[in-house]
């Protein structure tokens, strides 16, 4: 008798895998790592590159020591280091950045299980963690295009300068800050391509970006320098947007963004940090599980089962 | 408001192939369980000579529909078979002879009344063609006095992909629909009838809106080629905007819904009084040359489809259904029941691995019945009944469609139908 394949139903698979939205995610980062190459030089491409090896090799490494399937063609801890780079300021030693990629891939996710487990965005997380470990290496600033003199000249990012950039040097990221926060539109570009391959959805980076627009508004600010400054933009449509860590459902994407905006703009306001994004990213991610656990979907026809008699 | 649903590759290969009888199979296998009641008792002994329409199995449980012979020819045995469910059933084996003749026993029923239309689809022997394969004349057995049913919506939506016999049945057969829509309105006293057509299927629609366009009652509605649109809750509200709720039947939305084959069916064996003894099947799949309808006398073994199947290497996967619902099988002995709408067969299949859940939500956009295939999956894993239950699990129809768009690969809907059994389980004991 001939031997036949017997599975149970659905037999056809779409096309899509783990590995191929990961690969989205990485294409859609693509133009700011770009950006941050032409505004910051070729330094902090090579930055962005060791976090994404970094990461990659934590993965490989700490997968070997558990005995564990080795994960890393799923190309999640690529976009991890990618990501975690290009939220690094540009001359931050790559000592640093290796720390950072290790403590994003191993802490944060592989203790706490590995892909779609942790808790906590890892590159948000080991961001935090550089910030508080070497906070004036964390803080210091290259100007734009300043590679082209003999020495790098540092200065403040404008939430905490004096005089602001216009909006197209805003807008283009000609300004101080991390590698791939700055230029709003290569993030846009990323934003709206995974947007459009419906690999995340438009309401998170919407509602974060216009709940912080909207408070600016209402208590007099300049809402349109507001949101180009600091990581809004990058976190919004890079981070807030992690399948792993965020609501599972639209509504509860909606809160959950909402959420981010709201502890942004008190961060930014009273808070003694410069800025707020990647704080209320995480205090989001810790509040997430809570939100999935009353935000759900009322089944189709839903009738409460009749109590036993 | 709009059901989530997922859209698939149509693949409809088979779509303008005319319909051709199968060659007469040397034997065939007629299973007493053509569907997932009580199984029929076999009337008729080894050496026994059985003409085409013969009775020869009968069960007088309420889910129960009675098996014909599709063919003549010498009862050689009586058999022990597996079927779909998992469960051995008594199936009768008969010898065919080249010169083929209907029975005695086939006439067309007398009707006066709502009860002889009943009582003739009940002796017809029909089940749903679509399928699901429940009786036929348990979903028109209702208490019109109590039942309060204005509607029957015939599905024509046939939303998986490869499968055309729905598509045929209009084509070819399209006035035979209508005129057994009009039957099942007048005995029935329904007001109305929605003919569901996916808007893929163009000449369909346009066919059967010429045939109706003096029938008032008979409406034909252009329907989404989404899946799963021809799911009977889906469809339902897709062209009524009633919500049948969970656990509860089609009539509690006053609506009876029946597929189209079905209608053409009882039509004819109102007209004729041939009983249901053969049907249209749709040989396709990814190693197929030439697609083809074939009309098969139910028992025909799975093997006599194959040897007519024009393919250019070996399968590796055999299915009885569509390739989102459909079953895979391992013996290709076993017979063509009344409700397999297609044979596919497959080479090349890849086997998936599954990988962590990244909580990407499609599973969730994805259903139709608006669960959370992700969670549940994880209620079942933990074994929590509760959440189980809180999570309505007993809604998901396995329609498959969050296993099919899930990244990482997991057997959702499986864990689906693993968590009812469950529950089943966990409440008996």
């Amino acid at each position: 008798m001939n031997k036949f394949f017997i599975e149970p139903s659905p037999h056809i698979r779409s096309s899509m895998t783990t590995q191929k939205v990961m690969l989205h995610v990485l294409i859609a980062l693509l133009p700011s790592v770009i950006a941050g190459t032409v505004i910051f030089g070729l330094r902090a491409l090579l930055l962005v590159v060791i976090c994404a090896a970094a990461a990659v090799l934590s993965e490989f490494i700490f997968n070997k020591i558990i005995k564990k399937e080795q994960t890393v063609s799923d190309l999640s801890a690529a976009v991890t280091g990618v990501i975690l780079g290009l939220n690094l300021p540009p001359a931050l030693p790559f000592y640093m950045a290796i720390i950072g990629s290790a403590v994003a891939i191993v802490i944060v996710k592989g203790f706490f299980g590995g892909l779609g487990q942790n808790f906590a965005n890892p590159a948000i997380t080991a961001r935090i963690i550089l910030m508080l470990s070497f906070t004036s290496y964390m803080t210091s600033w290259t100007d734009p295009f300043s590679y082209h003199s003999a020495d790098a000249v540092s200065s403040a990012t404008p939430l905490v300068s004096e005089s602001l950039p216009s909006y197209l040097d805003m807008f283009l990221g000609v300004r101080g800050g991390c590698i791939g926060e700055t230029c709003i539109a290569a993030i846009l570009l990323g934003g709206i391509y995974l947007i459009s391959l419906r690999i995340i959805n438009p309401v998170t980076p919407l509602a974060f970006i216009g709940t912080v627009a909207l408070l600016s508004f209402i208590s007099g600010g300049d809402p349109l320098m507001e949101i180009m400054s600091g990581g809004l933009f990058f976190g919004a449509f890079f981070m807030a947007t992690d399948y792993v860590t965020t609501p599972i459902t639209t509504v509860g994407k909606l809160i959950f963004a909402v959420g981010c905006g709201l502890i942004t703009v008190v961060i930014r306001n009273f808070g003694s940090l410069p800025e707020g994004v990647s704080y209320s990213i995480l205090v989001m991610n810790i509040i997430t599980p809570l939100i999935d656990r009353y935000i759900k979907p009322k089944p189709f026809g839903y009738k409460k089962e009749a109590k036993a008699k | 408001m709009k059901l989530n649903s997922i859209r698939l590759p149509h693949l409809n290969n088979a779509a303008e192939r005319q319909s051709v009888p199968v060659t007469l199979p040397k034997k065939v296998i007629i299973s007493m369980s053509q569907h997932g009641g009580v199984p029929c008792t076999p009337i008729v002994s080894p050496g026994d000579h059985v003409d085409i329409g013969q009775l020869i199995g009968r069960n007088d449980a309420v889910i129960s529909a009675p098996v014909h012979s599709s063919v003549t020819g010498t009862v050689k045995e009586i058999v022990k078979i597996m079927n779909v469910f998992g469960k051995l059933n008594e199936a009768v084996v008969i010898e065919t002879e080249l010169r083929q003749n209907v029975s005695d026993e086939v006439k067309p029923p007398v009707i006066n009344s709502r009860e002889d239309f009943i009582k003739a689809v009940k002796a017809s022997g029909s089940v749903g063609l679509g399928g699901a394969g429940f009786p036929t004349y348990v979903k028109l057995n209702y208490d019109p006095k109590t039942a309060d049913i204005d509607t029957l919506v015939v599905n024509g939506a046939e939303c998986e992909p490869y499968i055309t016999s729905d598509y045929r049945t209009f084509m070819e057969e399209g006035e035979k629909v209508r005129e057994g829509i009009l039957l099942i309105l007048k005995y029935l006293g329904l007001k109305k009838a929605v003919i569901g057509i996916e808007a893929d299927k163009p000449k369909a629609i346009e066919k059967m809106e010429k045939l109706t366009a003096a029938d008032e009652a008979i409406e034909v509605q252009k329907l989404p080629s989404v899946y799963p649109q021809g799911a009977e809750k889906v469809l339902i509200f897709n062209t009524t905007g009633r919500t049948v709720k969970a656990g509860e039947l089609p009539m509690s939305a006053g609506c009876v819904v029946m597929n189209c084959s079905t209608i053409a069916f009882i039509y004819d064996y109102i007209k004729t009084g041939m009983p249901l003894v053969k049907r249209r099947i749709t040989v396709d799949g990814n190693i197929v040359n030439k697609p083809v309808n074939l009309i098969v006398p139910i028992g025909t073994p799975i093997d006599d489809i194959l040897s007519a199947a024009d393919v250019y290497k070996k399968p590796d996967r055999i299915l009885l259904g569509g390739p989102m619902m459909g079953t895979t099988i391992y013996d290709t002995a076993m017979p063509v029941l009344k409700t397999n709408n297609a044979v596919l067969l497959f080479g090349d299949t890849k086997q998936h691995s599954s990988t962590a859940c990244i909580r990407c939500g499609r599973c969730v956009r994805a259903c139709s019945m608006n669960l959370m295939p992700t969670e549940l999956e994880k209620a079942f894993d933990m074994k929590d009944a509760e959440m189980l239950k809180k999570l309505s699990v007993n809604t998901c129809m396995n329609c498959g469609a969050c296993t099919y768009v899930c990244p990482a690969k997991r057997n959702l809907a499986e864990k689906n139908q693993l968590a009812k059994a469950f529950l089943r389980q966990n409440s008996t004991k």
